[in-house]
C-alpha cells in the first residue's frame, strides 16, 4: 500500500501573516487526497478551514429556519463559551432562492480540521439546536441523533469546496488574534498605569 | 485523605444518577475488557481459516476455555484466561452472510492496515513494514491467552498447539510471547514507567474508581447493546445474536527502543536527576508513578504508589500552561482529562502487556526486540481508538502545539519538537528521534459466548 503524502505539510512552516495570499483550489477540494475518518480531508488555506454547506429546505420550513436565529443569538449570549470547541472565527448563516425553491447556506470558517472534532461538533450541534435546523433541510437523516456517520454523510454530500480562498493576514488563528489583542490591552493598561 | 479527596469523595458519593446501570451480562460478556487476571506471562496467536468448516471446528472445541466476565471475574482460581477474537475477513470465512457484515463500521470492514493515513501509522510505522503476517487479509482470529505464569503458559501453548494439529484449515499465522518484566511488584514497561494507572471504571461492574478517575463510564461505551453515554444501544451490527455483548479491539504490537531512550536522556540532561526530569517531562509522569502536575519538581515514589493519589489531578486549573505537565507529553495527550470536551465518548479500556526481555543498564540497545503489545476495547473504533491516535497520538497541532506528536507514542522521524513550558523562557527539544516503533496492528470484534455459539452453528455459502 503506498503512503498518501499529507494534504497539508506535516510539519508547520512559520507562514508570514503580514503578505496577504490567495490560494487556488482544485475542484475535489483538496490537492491530494488523504482520507480522514469520515472522508475526504480540505486543506487548510490562508482563510484556515472551513466549510459551505448548502441544501435545499423542505417548503414552507423558511420561518422556522429564520427564527432559529433568535435561538442562536440568546444560546451564545448565556453561554459565550458555548462553541469555543470548535475553534470558529465566523459563521454565516444565509437563506436564498432559487426559482420556486429556497436554500440554506451555512458557511463556517474555523482553525480545526472538521474530521478530526466531528464527534465534538455533532455533540455541540445537537446541545444547541443546530441539528433541529438541519431537520427543516431535504434530505437530512431522522435518525442524525443515533446515527453520526449519517449526519456526516450528509454534511460532506452538501459542502461545497472553495475555488479560491483569500487571507488578509492568512493562516492567523482565532487564538492567536485573541493572545495579540489581550497583549495589547495589557500593555495600553500598563501605559497607562505609567503615566 | 485530603480535605479535596474528601470534597471529591462526598460530591461522587452525592451524585444521584436517576437511571439505573444497565445490568451487564457477566455471564456471556468475554472478561477481558471486565476484569485483569493476576497474569505474569501471556501469549498471542494469530491464526488463519483456509475453509469456514475448518475456523468453526477450531471455535467449537474453544468455546468452553474462553472466561466469561463472571468466571475469571470470581474469586475461583480460574486458569481459563482465553479470549478469542475474529477479524471482518475471519467473520466472513466462518460463514457470516454478505447482508450481515455489511452491517458492521466501516472500519472495521476495512481492518487497522488500511486505516493507517488516518491512525498516522506512516513510515517506519506503517503496515508494509509489520510483523507476523497482521497486514493481510489472511489474519483472520486471534486467541489471547493470559497464564499465571511462563510455565502454565507453556502448557496451554502445548495444549492449543496439539489441538490445532487436529483442525484441518487453522494455520498458526505467528505468534507473541508476553511476559512481565521484573521487579513485579508495581506494572511497568521497558522504559521503566509505572504503567495503569489511570483506567476507565466501566458502570455496573461495581468497581470503586480511584479519585481522579472520573465517575464510571456507561458500559456502551465498550460493550455493543447497552446504553452509551449519549443514550440507548443505536446501530449495532446485524443480527443482535452476534453482535450483542461483544466489543472492538485494536491491537498495537509496540517496540520500545530502550537504548536510543536512554542515550537521548544522557544528551539531555547531564545528571541523573536531570535525566530523569527530561524523562518525565516526556512522559507527564516519574518513572514511580508519581504525576507532574502534584510533583513537578523531584519524583514522589509514595505518591507513585499510591492509587488514592496518583490519579488525582487535572490540568485546566492546576497546570493550564504546563509548567508541570508539558501539554504535549505523553499521559496529557492521551488523556487531556479537564481540558478536552466529550471525554466520556474518548474513553478506552487497555490491556496487555510487555515483550522481549528487559535491557540491562548501562548496555546500549542489542538488538532484541521489546516493547508492549497491547489491545484498546471500545464500542467504536472510529470514535475512540482512531480518534485518540488521529488527534491526541499525531496531530502535530494537538493543543495549538504545532509541530509536536506524542513524544513516546507519535510517529516520530526527527522532524518533531517536545516543547517543556519553564519560567522564564521555555525549553523546546527539536528533531525527537522515534522511541517506539509500531510492528503489527489489527482491529479485532470479541463476540459474547453466545454469539461464539451463535457462529459455530454458520455454515458456508449462505
Amino acid at each position: 500500500m503506498a503512503t498518501l503524502a499529507p494534504a497539508t505539510p506535516s510539519t508547520s512552516t512559520k507562514r508570514d501573516w503580514t503578505k496577504p495570499q490567495a490560494m487556488a483550489i482544485p475542484k475535489e477540494g483538496y490537492f491530494q487526497l488523504q482520507n480522514g475518518r469520515y472522508g475526504a480531508v480540505y486543506p487548510r488555506t490562508p482563510a484556515c478551514h472551513g466549510f459551505t454547506i448548502i441544501a435545499r429546505i423542505k417548503p414552507g420550513r423558511e420561518d422556522a429556519i429564520r427564527a432559529y436565529g433568535k435561538t442562536i443569538e440568546k444560546a451564545i449570549a448565556d453561554l459565550p463559551d458555548a462553541l469555543a470547541t470548535l475553534k470558529l472565527h465566523y459563521l454565516r448563516w444565509v437563506l436564498f432562492d432559487i426559482g420556486k425553491d429556497t436554500y440554506f447556506m451555512y458557511q463556517g470558517i474555523f482553525d480545526t480540521d472538521f474530521d478530526k472534532y466531528t464527534e465534538d461538533a455533532v455533540a455541540l450541534f445537537a446541545k444547541y439546536g443546530v441539528n433541529t435546523v438541519f431537520e427543516n433541510l431535504d434530505g437530512f437523516p431522522e435518525d442524525w441523533k443515533t446515527n453520526v456517520p449519517a449526519f456526516v454523510k450528509f454534511v460532506r454530500e452538501h459542502q461545497c469546496p472553495s475555488f479560491l480562498e483569500y487571507g488578509e493576514y492568512p493562516y492567523v488563528t482565532a487564538d492567536e488574534i485573541k493572545k495579540a489583542l489581550k497583549l495589547k490591552a495589557a500593555f495600553a493598561d500598563m501605559l497607562d498605569l505609567m503615566q | 485523605m485530603s480535605a479535596l479527596q474528601q470534597l471529591h469523595r462526598i460530591s461522587r458519593d452525592l451524585t444521584i444518577r436517576t437511571d439505573q446501570p444497565a445490568s451487564l451480562d457477566f455471564d456471556d460478556i468475554q472478561h477481558f475488557l471486565i476484569s485483569r487476571p493476576p497474569a505474569r506471562a501471556a501469549r498471542y496467536e494469530f491464526l488463519t481459516f483456509a475453509n469456514g468448516t475448518g475456523g468453526r471446528a477450531w471455535l467449537t472445541g474453544l468455546i468452553d476455555k474462553v472466561g466469561t466476565a463472571s468466571g475469571v471475574g470470581s474469586s475461583l482460581p480460574d486458569s481459563r484466561w482465553v479470549t478469542v477474537g475474529f477479524t471482518w475477513d475471519g467473520l466472513r470465512v466462518l460463514g457470516v452472510a454478505e447482508a450481515s457484515l455489511a452491517t458492521f463500521p466501516e472500519e472495521f470492514r476495512q481492518g487497522m492496515a488500511a486505516r493507517a493515513g488516518i491512525l498516522g501509522t506512516t513510515g517506519a510505522n506503517h503496515p508494509d513494514h509489520w510483523v507476523g503476517g497482521l497486514a493481510s487479509t489472511n489474519l483472520h482470529a486471534i486467541a489471547i491467552l493470559f497464564a499465571r505464569d511462563v510455565a502454565e503458559r507453556e502448557r496451554c501453548r502445548q495444549e492449543h498447539a496439539t489441538y490445532l494439529k487436529q483442525c484441518d484449515g487453522v494455520e498458526l499465522l505467528s505468534a507473541l510471547d508476553l511476559e512481565a518484566i521484573p521487579p513485579f511488584d508495581y506494572a511497568h514497561e521497558h522504559f521503566g514507567f509505572h504503567d495503569r494507572l489511570s483506567q476507565p471504571v466501566i458502570e455496573g461492574t461495581g468497581v470503586e474508581p480511584t479519585p481522579g478517575s472520573g465517575p464510571p463510564i456507561k458500559s456502551g461505551e465498550f460493550f455493543l447493546g447497552y446504553p452509551d453515554e449519549e443514550g440507548p444501544a443505536a446501530g449495532m451490527p446485524q443480527p443482535e445474536s452476534l453482535s450483542r455483548n461483544g466489543s472492538y479491539v485494536a491491537y498495537l504490537r509496540m517496540q520500545e527502543h530502550v537504548g536510543a531512550f536512554r542515550d537521548f536522556l544522557r544528551a539531555h540532561g547531564e545528571t541523573s536527576e536531570q535525566q530523569e526530569l527530561i524523562a518525565a517531562k516526556l512522559m507527564g509522569r516519574w518513572r514511580s508513578g508519581a504525576p507532574l502536575v502534584l510533583a513537578p519538581d523531584k519524583d514522589d515514589p509514595k505518591l507513585g504508589a499510591d492509587p488514592q493519589r496518583n490519579n488525582d489531578f487535572s490540568y485546566a486549573n492546576t497546570d493550564p500552561y504546563g509548567y508541570g505537565c508539558p501539554l504535549g507529553a505523553h499521559i496529557r495527550r492521551m488523556n487531556p482529562r479537564d481540558t478536552a470536551v466529550n471525554m466520556n465518548r474518548r474513553k478506552m479500556i487497555r490491556r496487555g502487556g510487555t515483550y522481549g526481555p528487559p535491557l540491562p543498564e548501562g548496555i546500549s540497545d542489542d538488538g532484541i526486540e521489546r516493547g508492549i503489545a497491547a489491545f484498546v476495547g471500545c464500542a467504536s473504533l472510529v470514535r475512540q481508538f482512531e480518534f485518540a491516535m488521529n488527534v491526541w497520538t499525531n496531530d502535530p497541532n494537538f493543543h495549538e502545539l504545532g509541530n509536536e506528536r506524542d513524544p513516546i507514542f507519535g510517529t516520530q522521524d526527527g522532524t518533531f519538537d517536545i516543547t517543556i513550558p519553564k519560567r522564564p523562557i521555555r525549553k523546546k527539544i527539536k528533531g525527537l528521534p522515534a522511541f517506539t516503533t509500531i510492528r503489527a496492528g489489527a482491529y479485532f470484534f470479541l463476540p459474547g459466548v453466545k454469539a461464539l455459539r451463535y457462529l459455530t452453528t454458520l455454515s458456508d455459502g449462505l
